[in-house]
């Protein structure tokens, strides 16, 4: 069923695939737990990069430090699934979505929160993190944005 | 010279056989190892070779150790590249490198899969410490339906593609398949039957999604000079031009998801190599997992402008008739699509220069082959062409 405006982020879903850290991401997920998604900004191109890892894809640089993102993005692009993955049973149809953040990644995400249909999920949408229990870990998700505008994010 | 675009490799080797397995499709009596061995003798027997010519061996999904072991051959070359299902044009390009160095003569490229029937297939493993694991596994992708698209609706809303034009994708690729005896679906279709289909992941709908196949595919590939020395029985079939190149494991983490840029890093190498441009091409292949593969490859490719290849389609030009024939055995979305489709991007090629394909276009002098590998993960891409081309 379709997700309505009334639902927050999803419960936790008996069998939805669970991440598994690496020393590498580690810290990206201690801080799903905490409410935050930290990004690593180049300290040498000072550009801002994700997934997670040792050395900035920019420049080759391995001084990369961690940063608390504003939570901020817009909807990029997505599929709207009818299969359902392990766990997703009861949420078919549901988007698989690319956020592009405020500081300038993207990142796949679920939209939550609002229907999951081609009329209500409006490419370049402002969105906001929202974390959901999964298994030991905290997966970010992407819910609209309170206000509706995502400040300070460009066109 | 550098970034392989070297062209005094052009010609220098090339396709002296090529053989698809007997049967494609639904093929429960044959394992994967047993497609890539029967394709390989098949492949050998259309090159006039035996086992004991072959002195390299390449392979993906199943190591070129395995096949080369069942087809009782001890291989001095091997290359297991596996980057999805552009390897083989990968491996082609990495035989062209490995002959003109001397490392090798005559090198057997071989390709089999049950995908379909799944019969001793390695099983699908998933790692969730891997960074699809971890970045995209979560958000419930069920295979690449779900995912390979996921980049449709920003080039829909960046450059216009309509539904209708997407569609018209699989409604051009049957009408070629409609002549394509060994093709799975062959019955004419049209826009309307394409999106009163079943949805899988929207905007995909079914018909816009790829076969799930049994089948397999063999090449044999050596020297020009050895090819013109030892005539086999079909003509040559010269590689002009190669390129690869590999973007992201992560189809989420495209630097553009409205382009592929291996698609066009690959091409652009392949073409140089080649000394030709797209103008020059008589006979296109451009992998269709998916309906928007051929969008965005003729665009990467540089055969239409941006924006331009949903019309260009639509318009019939590249159907049967059209100024460029694409996709003439009906492609992924209606001939065969095993898993690793890229072999038999190569054997139409193949069939169409040597004049022996199934809906044979007049007078191919110059095919082109693209391939992808995952999800806009990797590209090859092969420029072929007759005899006649190898002064141009
Ligand atoms: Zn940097």
């Amino acid at each position: 069923m379709s997700q309505t405006a009334t639902e927050g982020p999803r419960s936790s879903g008996p069998g939805k695939p669970v991440p598994r850290p690496t020393p590498e991401t580690a810290f990206y997920w201690e801080g799903t737990k905490q409410g935050e998604l930290r990004l690593q900004r180049c300290g040498a191109c000072r550009q801002v990069f994700f997934y997670p890892r040792s050395s900035c894809p920019h420049c080759g640089s391995t001084e990369v430090p961690w940063f608390v993102a504003s939570g901020r993005g817009r909807l990029h692009s997505y599929v709207i699934s009818h299969r359902a993955a392990p766990g997703f049973e009861d949420e078919v149809p549901y988007a698989i979505a690319l956020v592009e953040l405020e500081e300038g990644p993207r990142l796949m995400a679920n939209i939550v929160g609002m229907p999951q249909t081609p009329e209500a999920l409006v490419l370049d949408m402002a969105l906001e993190v929202a974390f959901e229990p999964r298994g030991d870990q905290m997966v970010p998700v992407f819910q609209p944005a309170a206000g509706g505008a995502a400040s300070g994010a460009g066109a | 010279m550098s970034g392989g675009t070297d062209r005094s490799l052009r010609g220098a080797v090339a396709i002296v056989g090529a053989a698809e397995s007997e049967r494609i499709g639904v093929v429960p009596d044959r394992s994967a190892l047993e497609l890539h061995v029967e394709s390989a003798r098949l492949a050998l027997a259309d090159a006039g070779l035996g086992i004991g010519d072959i002195d390299g061996v390449a392979a993906a999904g199943i190591s070129p150790v395995v096949v080369a072991h069942a087809l009782g051959i001890t291989p001095t070359y091997v290359d297991g590249t596996m980057v999805g299902g552009c390897s083989f044009l990968v491996h082609v390009r990495h035989a062209l490198a490995a002959i003109a160095a001397g490392l090798a003569e005559v090198v057997l490229i071989t390709h089999g899969e049950s995908g379909r029937s799944r019969v001793g297939a390695p099983p699908r493993v998933f790692d969730p410490a891997s960074p699809q694991g971890q970045f995209e596994a979560p958000y419930g992708p069920v295979g690449p339906p779900t995912l390979f698209p996921i980049g449709v609706l920003r080039y829909m809303q960046r450059y216009g593609l309509t539904h209708e034009q997407l569609a018209s994708v699989a409604v051009a690729q049957r009408r070629w398949a409609h002549q394509v005896p060994r093709a799975m679906f062959r019955d004419l279709i049209t826009v309307e039957d394409v999106l009163a289909s079943r949805m899988v992941a929207y905007p995909m709908h079914l018909l816009e999604c790829c076969l799930v196949t049994d089948g397999g595919g063999a090449l044999v590939v050596t020297s020009a000079a050895r090819a013109k020395a030892a005539p086999g029985p079909k003509p040559p079939v010269y590689v002009l031009g190669t390129g690869e190149a590999s973007e992201t494991p992560l189809v989420s983490m495209m630097e553009d998801v409205t382009t592929s840029k291996a698609f066009r890093l690959s091409s652009a190498r392949a073409f140089a190599q080649a000394g030709i441009g797209p103008k020059d091409v008589d006979h296109l292949m451009i992998y269709d997992a998916f309906a928007h593969l051929p969008i965005y490859g003729l665009e990467d490719l540089g055969f239409v402008g941006r924006g331009e290849a949903g019309a260009f389609i639509a318009e019939g030009r590249t159907s049967p008739g059209g100024e460029l024939p694409l996709n003439t055995n009906g492609g992924g979305l209606s001939y065969t699509h095993t898993g690793m489709y890229g072999m038999f991007l190569v054997q139409e090629s193949v069939r169409q220069l040597r004049g022996e394909a199934a809906a044979q276009v007049p007078g191919v002098e110059v095919s082109v082959a693209q391939g992808v590998g995952g999800m806009f993960m990797a590209a090859g891409t092969l420029v072929l062409g007759t005899e006649a081309t190898l002064s141009g």
